[in-house]
């Protein structure tokens, strides 16, 4: 399969090797892997700040950058949500890129979901011996549906012992800029995520979206009690290291 | 009006130090979520009812001309006296005016989030009535001066000690905190509150069209008591709280009930059909309906936020939200808070200096959504509601900049890649061991609680350009 990365803004500025080690897995996995130019960014950003013609701009210009990709893969749950839920009302005016649109979910994927649903392939024979707890985001859970997947390919890392991390389904607070428009409340949210990390007694703290990772892990770091956080992306891409 | 006279950021300080209001938020919205579990995963098949419950809704609100006008005439039909109030004002004056003509001293109230919406009681006191809160919840805040924190637990942030505080200076003598001690008090102050009502005042859950049926939910059965004992009641509703017969009534009733406490039915589900005829033995004589608009036509005639009209006031997602969670009720300001209440609030209340920071009021997770028993897309909603405000001109300046510069460096991605590679390297007086952990706002509201990552010396996409042009090289 011809694979294109959607690299996300995140990653793309603070975390870029979960896309190369993405890059490297579906390489791996026998799939030829481009990078089209000029994509940025989903536009969440702007629109859920309420930025909604700042959005559909930076939108319009993700879906030129894989009008000619066969399938669209990415490492998070939360921009290919908002490509599934909030494009088709973005461009519900334009007819045009509202198919453009249409075209853009019909082939866009976040990481796991591709990997477990549609390639069928939740064992990639990583070994990674660890304890480690996974926080469920809430987009690609609630929004995109990817529920069992991380789980799947969690359950074939060898070694890895996975505990369950109490009230899992409570949002970490990150939110986009929910977290510095309102960074008390945000706080208070990260500071029970926080707390049920430490509970777990995981020694790693695993999920698939970097925006909730960078929010969890540096509210731990700042209150001096760092704990590893990987996407599930770097640990396989470690566990598959021969 | 308001309650508040503090800014929205005093509310929320206030709120995340009060210990024990954070507490009994996470108690009691975890064991309502809980039982609600419990309550929906019995009938095997919830998503069916909630399907059910969404389409009944959404039918009554797309014919809500209809149903209402079919509401009046069954009503008006035997007796009863119909008020449509446009505006709060126009309720509250049609309430006033009921009870100086019947130049009524004491009023007993059961609960309704409308008289809440029209700070009814305020202006009763100053008309010098004594208009008495006969649910429990309501009770306790009515005479702490307080709004409800939670739209089914209303006392949920008050221990047993403030309660009984409270109570004190009513009993006229000191009172002790344990509940039955409590409750006793309150069962021998509201029996004689029963007794001298000249009018009662009532919440409706559901109004029935087709029969003029007026539906309550409680679970005190001071709902029975308001309804029965005055000669006189007025029932409070909102226009859109309308089912069209019994047979859709059976469907909202095991919604509401099960979304909001988890129970089966609510301990009491009085169902009048006023006011009293010839041959009828209790109720009341003389009944009044008063059906408030306060700006829901005008949500009714906007097609996106139209849902909005279909909630049931189950409280559900107030127990999902994480955000409510964190800082219960009173923080929002609003009479409704919690997720519903950041939508229906800047809707009513067209005001968004007022009420322009309810939308913000949520990560946007979800949980509401997910748990709304009649499909609302609260999250959605809420989106939806922040670029109405931006639309409307009500954001700040700089945050326009901010948003115009994001929309440039995000269609250009060559020139974000300069950026970024300056700012990898700009970044240093900012970064202590490896992490930036500090910065100008808004990057500052970050850092004070938590370290941000340094943006990686070569972005992604320069990674992957400098990768494919090694390779050519090597070709």
């Amino acid at each position: 399969m011809k694979v294109s990365l959607f690299a996300t803004c995140l990653t793309n500025a603070f975390y870029p090797g979960v896309d190369l080690t993405m890059a490297k897995i579906l390489k791996y996995l026998g799939h030829s892997v481009d990078v089209p130019e000029g994509q940025a960014c989903c536009g969440q950003i702007a629109f859920n700040s309420g930025y909604i013609d700042d959005a559909r701009e930076v939108a319009r210009t993700l879906i030129h950058s894989f009008e000619r990709s066969e399938i669209v893969v990415s490492p998070s749950g939360s921009c290919i949500a908002m490509i599934h839920h909030y494009y088709p009302f973005l461009f519900e005016k334009e007819p045009v890129y509202l198919k453009k649109s249409e075209e853009l979910i019909k082939k866009s994927y976040e990481f796991t979901q591709f990997l477990v649903d549609v390639l069928k392939k939740p064992d990639l024979g990583a070994k990674y011996p660890i304890k480690a707890t996974y926080h469920p985001s809430c987009h690609a859970t609630r929004l995109l549906g990817v529920d069992e997947a991380p789980y799947k390919l969690l359950e074939h890392v060898q070694g890895l012992e996975l505990l369950p991390l109490a009230e899992a389904q409570l949002c970490c607070g990150f939110g986009g800029t929910f977290s510095v428009k309102m960074p008390k409340i945000s706080e208070a949210m990260v500071a029970e995520k926080a707390n049920h990390v430490l509970a777990s007694g995981a020694d790693l703290l695993l999920g698939i979206d970097m925006g909730c990772l960078m929010n969890i892990a540096g509210y731990l770091e700042k209150i001096n009690k760092p704990v590893k956080t990987m996407h599930i992306i770097q640990l396989l891409g470690e566990g598959m290291k021969p | 009006m308001t309650m508040y006279n503090s800014s929205v950021d005093q509310r929320v300080d206030a709120a995340l130090a009060n210990n024990f209001l954070r507490q009994a938020t996470r108690r009691a919205t975890d064991r309502l979520r809980h039982n609600k579990y419990k309550a929906t995963d019995e009938l095997g098949s919830w998503e069916e009812w909630r399907n059910a419950g969404a389409s009944i809704r959404s039918h009554v609100i797309e014919n809500l001309d209809y149903y209402l006008q079919q509401l009046i005439q069954q009503t008006e039909k035997r007796g009863v006296q119909v008020h449509l109030a446009k505006t709060p004002e126009d309720a509250v004056a049609v309430v006033r005016d009921i009870v100086q003509k019947h130049d009524a001293k004491n009023v007993i109230k059961s609960k309704s989030m409308i008289s809440e919406e029209i700070y009814l009681n305020h202006f009763l006191q100053a008309d010098g009535v004594l208009s008495v809160e006969t649910d429990l919840g309501e009770y306790i805040i009515q005479i702490a001066g307080e709004p409800p924190s939670h739209i089914i637990v209303p006392a949920m942030h008050k221990t047993r000690q403030q309660v009984a505080d409270l109570f004190e200076p009513i009993a006229g003598h000191t009172l002790s905190s344990d509940t039955p001690t409590l409750t006793r008090f309150v069962r021998v102050r509201m029996r004689e509150q029963f007794l001298r009502g000249d009018i009662g005042i009532t919440g409706c859950n559901f109004a029935v069209a087709n029969t003029g049926s007026i539906v309550m939910v409680t679970n005190e059965g001071n709902g029975r008591m308001v309804s029965t004992l005055p000669r006189v009641q007025i029932t409070l509703m909102g226009m859109e709280r309308i089912v069209p017969s019994f047979r859709e009534l059976d469907v909202m009733l095991n919604l509401l009930a099960r979304s909001a406490t988890g129970q089966r039915l609510s301990s009491y589900t009085t169902i009048l059909t006023p006011p009293r005829q010839s041959t009828e033995s209790d109720g009341p004589e003389e009944f009044h309906l008063v059906i408030l608009d306060h700006n829901r036509s005008e949500i009714l005639g906007d097609k996106t936020f139209r849902p909005a009209l279909n909630c049931i006031r189950c409280g559900a997602c107030f127990n999902v939200c994480p955000v409510y969670r964190q800082i219960g009720g009173h923080a929002y300001g609003s009479v409704y808070s919690g997720p519903i209440g950041s939508v229906i609030t800047p809707l009513l209340e067209k005001n968004w200096e007022k009420w322009g920071h309810l939308p913000f009021f949520s990560s946007l997770c979800g949980a509401c959504s997910e748990a709304c028993p009649v499909h609302i897309p609260l999250h959605d909603l809420l989106v939806k509601l922040r670029a109405r405000k931006t639309i409307s001109g009500h954001t700040p300046q700089i945050e326009q900049q901010i948003f115009k510069a994001y929309r440039y460096f995000f269609t250009h991605e060559k020139t974000l890649r300069r950026a970024l590679r300056l700012g990898s390297r700009l970044q240093f007086p900012f970064v202590r061991n490896g992490r930036i952990t500090g910065g100008p706002p808004p990057l500052s509201n970050w850092t004070k609680s938590r370290t941000l990552p340094m943006v990686a010396p070569k972005s992604f996409m320069q990674v992957w350009a400098d990768l494919k042009l090694n390779r050519k090289s090597s070709e």
